[in-house]
This record gives structure tokens, C-alpha cells and sequence, in this order.
């Protein structure tokens, strides 16, 4: 377990108390001067970043090219592989060509429904679920394919998973996540958290020894974006007084109330020790982590 | 059984265009149960395409005959007689009926008057909903009768995903999360335990397309018949 | 297609054929009732007594217009109404489909209604019957039945079927053992 397979962010939840990544959502179209300059703005400033896989069902640049990137600029990414759009064949073989490029974490999801991204009529795969490709990274990792056979060299990822605290009902997702500790998830991003307190019992009841928990923590822009995820993103609760602070602020200074909320919930949640660490999603808004560290200091 | 539903008037006046003389043959098994293709909606059909052809000014014959199966050789044989006086058979029946009754009258043309949905329960009337895979492997003993390959839109065999929603799923609220009906189900009876197992991968290659299955009994009487 | 006269060479006025299917226990005695009330109402109608609008079939209510009618349409008890529970409520449902059958056909689903007509109501009787042959009388006639003499084909040419269908099918009859076995025992 001990040994080190060359992950920075591995490394990062032995040297330090709290460690935070950030979410990279590659664009949709070949021009990364944007994306680059995300990537150059975090990379010294997270422990880790982190690449969505066709995020929401929306076809986009592959999370692997943008790894590779994020390792050209001498960040440290973490591969999302979702089970939506691959069989276990291409799974595997994806998950073998991110080790040879340099890639040493993988987060493994289940990946949204088809439905709900931009090439509705597509074939779901869904072949395999998020536990069992955990167990193939886990096999990979042990030099064998899901097969068994033997491999001419084998991989050594620092594998995770995620977990949605605020589900309902919650048992079903505590299974799972004990599942998916037992499959050999080692490190665990939440979905979004806005209430501490949710999060605190989710934190006595799950009975994560030996697993780094790190809270999602998705940048709020305005209370019509709290509503909406209330409403219509499943697992999602923010508080009613989150949405207040957020309508307080007058219209220009919105995003800055969303950033103060940010780095107070990471302060919280570091100072008291609630977890091992953070992940931000700003979605859309990545120049914003740094002001959100900032924020949490 | 297998739910279908009629495909609209208008596609199947267009796989007919040109042709005088109908047979609109039903098929008296699943389909008739669904209120699809049994001997009324073949009624109803050839009704359909007689008035239709009349308000069109067109000469069209249109005859109606329903059978008690379209999947089984012997009643496809009560056709015999009919079918060489017509230019198509229009069937009534699922896609595997309409191929077997192309295949036993292969010089005919046979049309698909239905859209096959799936393997389903009748759920009210006129409602039915989909419960089966046909994954040749079932696990509903360790599901609490409630099957993750069909009523879970991803298939996913150890628990929800992030989707599940007070119960619902993240394709549509219509839809109930298989997780969420198969833990409290597992919780009833006591069998919880079902759930925290991990369910290894499934073994696609039993569904390699097309399935074949022969009867066990009559293998081995084959095999015998095939010694002596 | 609304004020047209009829296509017929005669040129005598369009008359409808109108085709009332009435339940019996509600608008069919209304009927009765308006008979005996003396109450003057539309002769094109033809009044098909059935046992419950419910007994109604999107077959039979298909046949008509194959037939020829101009309009139809099915009387039945008021909602709550139904000696049979309900009939009338099934019946309003198969005249939704096949109104939605004749869309399909290209014949207005207008030709074909649903009424409530209660037994006591003998001057609603009389108001429906006018209605709907006013309303086939605007809709003009069926065009199915001004074609129906030259172009018929399939069963409409009343002609012996030279394909009789074959003998139903029992299908889903239970049979007993205990009956079988008792059968096969009788000399």
C-alpha cells in the first residue's frame, strides 16, 4: 500500500492535512488556449486536477488527451473514467494507456445517462458499473487483465470513486460506498455539499477508515443557480440561508458572495477536521479557485 | 409476453403503395393481449386500410384472417391456401413472427404492421411496462424479484448511482430507480445481505445474437434416435 | 367541404344517415321517452339499441362509416350513472381512439361523438339527434359512401367471403384434470 507509484496527490494525503483538487472540464472543440490557461492558473495552487469524461452526457475532448496535457504543463491530473460510453475492452485499454502516459489516478464513475447529454440517440454501454471498474483497475494493478490474463507489465493507479452524501434514500449509497471501498476505491469525491452539518453525520456513519474523503464543493454564481440545482440535481441540497446570502448580495458582487461561501465551507471542513480534503468544481469559472483558496485561508 | 404497438396507418399505407390485394394476418398470442395484433386490431387495420384506399380513389382489396400463433410452424400452415391469392401478407405479429411467417412463405411479400416494445407485464389497462431483458442469466433471486438489467436504465448491477433521486431516476421521474425498489425490498425480507455482496461483470457472451436453445429432453432423444 | 351539396347525379338535397348507438337503459328509453312525448326530432337518425355504450367497439364504430353513415355516435349514461359501473366510461375512451383511428384515415373524427343522455332526458334525446345530423349535414357526406357502390372491395361487397375465416380458436379454456379424467371414464 505504502509504496509509491509516483502520484503527487498520492503523496499529497501523507505530507498534508488537507488537500485540494480542482476540476478541469475539457472544452468542446479544439482550441485549449483557455483550458491552458486553467491549467496554468491551478496547477501550483491544487494538489491535484481533476478531468471530467464527457461530462453530462456532452461529447467533448477526451479526459485522457487533457491529463496528458495537464502533465506537459507539469500539473498532476486525475483521470475520470466513466462506464457510459466504453465496454470493458476499451476501458481497460484506456485505463493502460493513461499509466503509459503518465497518468497515475483515476476516478471511476458510472457516467451520467446518455439521455441527459447532447447525442441523446447514442448506444449506452454501461458494461461494466463503477465497483467493477474498480476491480478492473484493481486487476491492472495487480498485472492481470478482467480476464485474468497476465499482462507484460502492469499499472499502479491510485484509484477512486464518489459518493453522493445528501442522497435519499441514503442506505442504497451507503452500500455502495462500502462496495466500492471493498473494490478498492482509495480515495472518494463527494457530490456537491452546501450543508456542513448533513455532511458531519455523513462523515460518523460511513466508516471510511483508511479512505481519504474529499468534499465536492461546487462554486455557488447566483441563488437562481442553488434554486435549480435544489430542484433539478439529484443529491444537491443547499440551505435556504445560502441561497439568502447569495440573493443579499447586490447583482455585481454575486460571484464574490459565492466565493466567500466556498472558502468558508473548505475552512470549516479543514479546520475541524471533518475530512481529508476538498474538490472544486468551478464549473465554468476555473479562474475563480485561486480567489476561492484565498477565500479559505 | 411480448408488447408491440401498431405503427402509424401512414408508414404501413406506404409499404403497401401500389399492391391490390391485402391480407392482414394477426397473430393470436402476445400481441393480442397488448391490444396490438390480435384478431380485433386486424379488424381494425384492414378497416383502416379499405376506408383509406376508398377516400384515396384506389383499388385495394383487403382480407382478414388471425392465427393462434405466428412463432409456430403449424399454424403458420393454416395460411397455406390464402396467401398465393395476394400481393403482401401485412402481419400483426411481433418481429419474430412477422420473420417466421416471411420465412415459411419465403416467395411472398410479408410487411411488419407493428413496432416491437419488449418483454413486458400488463401493468392496467392498457398500460404495460417493461420487465425482462432476456440476459439469459437471471439474478433475481438476489435482486428481491426486482431486475437491475431492465428497470435501471445503466444496467448497473451493485447499487444506484449518483442519479437516484428521492426514488426516481435521473432519466425521467416517470421512472422508478431499480436501487432504491431493490433495497427496500431486499430490507423487507431480511435479505440485505444480497445487496452488499459485489456482483462480478456479466458475461455478455452468453447473448451472442442470435440465441438458439433446444430442449434438453429432446437432445437427448435425438441423440438416441441418432445412435440407433 | 362544408356547405357542398351532394355529389350525387340525382342532385336531390344531401340527407345525412346518422347512426345513434344507445344504451338502453338511459338513451334509448330517453328515446322512448321523446316518442312519447311527442317531441319532433331529426329522421335521419338510426337508433342501434345496445346493451351498454360500453359493449361499443372501435370495429363496430369503423364499420359504420365503412358503411357509409355520415356521423355516429354513442349515447350513454351520465358519469356514475352506469348499470354496469363503467361502460360509459370505457365508451368515451373508444370514441377518443377511433376518432383518432379516422385522423389517421384522413375522415373528420368530427362524424363521430359521445353523449351523455339520461333515461329521463327525452328532450335531450331529441336536441342530440338534431345536433349531430345538423353537424353531419355541414360536414357534408361521407366520402367513403358516395364511392362505396363502384370501388368497394373486402368485406363490403357483401359478397359470400370466399375465405371464410377458420373456427375460433378456444384459446385459454381451462381444462380441468378432475373433468378429464371423470370424461374419459364415461362409457
Amino acid at each position: 500500500m505504502a509504496s509509491n507509484n509516483g502520484s503527487a496527490f498520492r503523496k499529497a494525503f501523507e505530507t498534508k492535512d488537507f488537500v485540494v483538487t480542482a476540476e478541469i472540464g475539457p472544452p468542446k472543440g479544439t482550441d485549449i488556449s483557455r483550458m491552458v490557461e486553467h491549467i496554468e492558473a491551478l496547477k501550483d495552487v491544487v494538489d491535484g486536477l481533476n478531468v471530467t469524461d464527457n461530462q453530462s452526457s456532452v461529447m467533448r475532448i477526451s479526459s485522457l488527451a487533457v491529463c496528458r496535457v495537464i502533465l506537459d504543463h507539469g500539473g498532476e491530473p486525475i483521470l475520470q473514467l466513466t462506464c457510459r460510453d466504453r465496454n470493458r475492452l476499451a476501458l481497460q485499454s484506456e485505463l493502460l494507456a493513461a499509466w503509459i502516459l503518465g497518468v497515475r489516478n483515476v476516478l471511476c464513475l458510472t457516467g451520467d445517462y446518455i439521455s441527459v447529454g447532447d447525442h441523446p440517440q447514442a448506444k449506452p454501454v454501461f458494461d461494466l458499473d463503477s465497483v467493477q471498474l474498480l476491480q478492473t483497475v484493481g486487476m491492472l494493478n495487480q498485472g492481470k487483465d478482467l480476464a485474468g490474463n497476465d499482462l507484460e507489465g502492469g499499472t499502479d493507479f491510485f484509484a477512486g470513486a464518489v459518493v453522493t452524501p445528501e442522497a435519499d434514500p441514503i442506505e442504497p449509497q451507503m452500500i455502495k460506498f462500502q462496495k466500492k471501498i471493498a473494490a478498492g476505491a482509495r480515495f472518494f469525491q463527494t457530490q456537491a455539499i452546501y450543508d456542513v452539518d448533513n455532511f458531519k453525520r455523513f462523515m460518523e456513519r460511513a466508516e471510511a477508515d483508511g479512505v481519504k474523503i474529499m468534499a465536492g464543493i461546487v462554486l455557488l454564481v447566483s441563488p437562481g443557480m442553488a434554486k435549480y440545482m435544489n430542484k433539478n440535481v439529484p443529491g444537491i441540497f443547499v440551505p435556504d440561508a445560502l441561497i439568502e446570502e447569495m440573493a443579499e448580495a447586490p447583482k455585481g458582487k454575486r460571484l464574490e458572495a459565492g466565493i466567500r461561501i466556498a472558502g468558508r465551507m473548505i475552512r470549516q471542513l479543514r479546520d475541524e477536521k471533518l475530512c481529508h480534503g476538498a474538490h472544486i468544481m468551478a464549473i465554468g469559472k476555473e479562474e475563480c479557485v485561486p480567489r476561492i483558496l484565498e477565500a479559505a485561508e | 409476453m411480448i408488447v408491440a404497438e401498431r405503427k402509424p396507418l401512414e408508414q404501413i399505407e406506404g409499404m403497401i403503395e401500389g399492391m391490390q390485394k391485402i391480407l392482414v394476418a394477426g397473430c393470436g398470442t402476445c400481441v393480442a393481449v397488448c391490444m396490438a395484433g390480435g384478431e380485433k386490431e386486424v379488424e381494425i387495420l384492414a378497416a383502416q386500410l379499405r376506408m383509406r384506399a376508398k377516400l384515396k380513389g384506389i383499388q385495394r382489396t383487403v382480407d382478414e384472417i388471425t392465427v393462434t400463433r405466428q412463432c409456430d410452424r403449424e399454424y403458420l400452415d393454416q395460411l397455406a391456401k390464402y396467401v398465393g391469392q395476394y400481393d403482401a401478407v401485412v402481419s400483426t405479429a411481433c418481429g419474430a413472427g412477422v420473420q417466421f411467417l416471411a420465412e415459411r412463405y419465403d416467395d411472398k411479400i410479408v410487411l411488419p404492421a407493428l413496432n416491437t416494445l419488449f418483454i413486458g407485464v400488463a401493468e392496467g389497462p392498457g398500460q404495460w411496462s417493461q420487465r425482462c431483458m432476456a440476459c439469459e442469466d437471471c439474478i433475481l433471486d438476489q435482486t428481491g424479484g426486482i431486475c437491475p438489467m431492465t428497470i435501471c436504465a445503466k444496467n448497473l448491477l451493485n447499487g444506484p448511482c449518483g442519479g437516484t433521486n428521492h426514488g426516481k431516476c435521473e432519466v425521467g421521474d416517470d421512472r422508478d430507480c431499480a436501487w432504491t425498489l431493490i433495497y427496500r425490498k431486499l430490507e423487507k425480507l431480511g435479505r440485505l445481505d444480497y445487496m452488499r455482496k459485489i456482483q462480478p461483470p456479466k458475461d455478455y457472451s452468453v447473448m451472442t445474437k442470435p440465441g438458439r436453445y433446444s430442449h434438453e429432453a429432446y437432445e437427448e432423444a435425438e441423440k438416441k434416435e441418432d445412435k440407433e | 367541404m362544408s356547405d357542398q351539396t351532394a355529389p350525387e347525379p340525382k342532385a336531390e338535397p344531401f340527407e345525412p344517415k346518422v347512426v345513434a348507438f344507445c344504451c338502453t337503459y338511459c338513451a334509448y328509453t330517453a328515446g322512448d321517452l321523446a316518442g312519447s312525448m311527442r317531441l319532433e326530432y331529426a329522421p335521419n337518425v338510426r337508433v342501434v339499441k345496445i346493451l351498454c355504450s360500453g359493449k361499443i367497439d372501435a370495429v363496430l364504430l369503423l364499420r359504420a362509416f365503412e358503411d357509409g353513415a355520415d356521423a355516429v355516435y354513442v349515447a350513454g349514461c351520465n358519469i356514475g350513472d352506469c348499470h354496469f359501473l363503467e361502460g360509459n366510461l370505457r365508451a368515451i375512451r373508444t370514441v377518443a381512439y377511433t376518432q383518432h383511428l379516422l385522423r389517421e384515415i384522413g375522415l373528420e373524427p368530427q362524424r363521430l361523438e359521445f353523449f351523455h343522455i339520461p333515461a329521463s332526458a327525452g328532450p335531450l334525446f331529441a336536441q342530440r339527434a338534431n345536433e349531430m345530423t345538423e353537424r353531419a349535414r355541414k360536414l357534408g357526406p361521407n366520402p367513403l359512401r358516395s364511392r362505396r357502390t363502384e370501388r368497394a372491395g373486402g368485406k363490403l361487397q357483401r359478397q359470400p367471403d370466399p375465405h371464410p375465416p377458420l373456427p375460433e380458436a378456444k384459446l385459454g379454456r381451462l381444462i380441468r384434470h378432475e373433468e378429464r379424467m371423470a370424461e374419459s371414464q364415461t362409457p
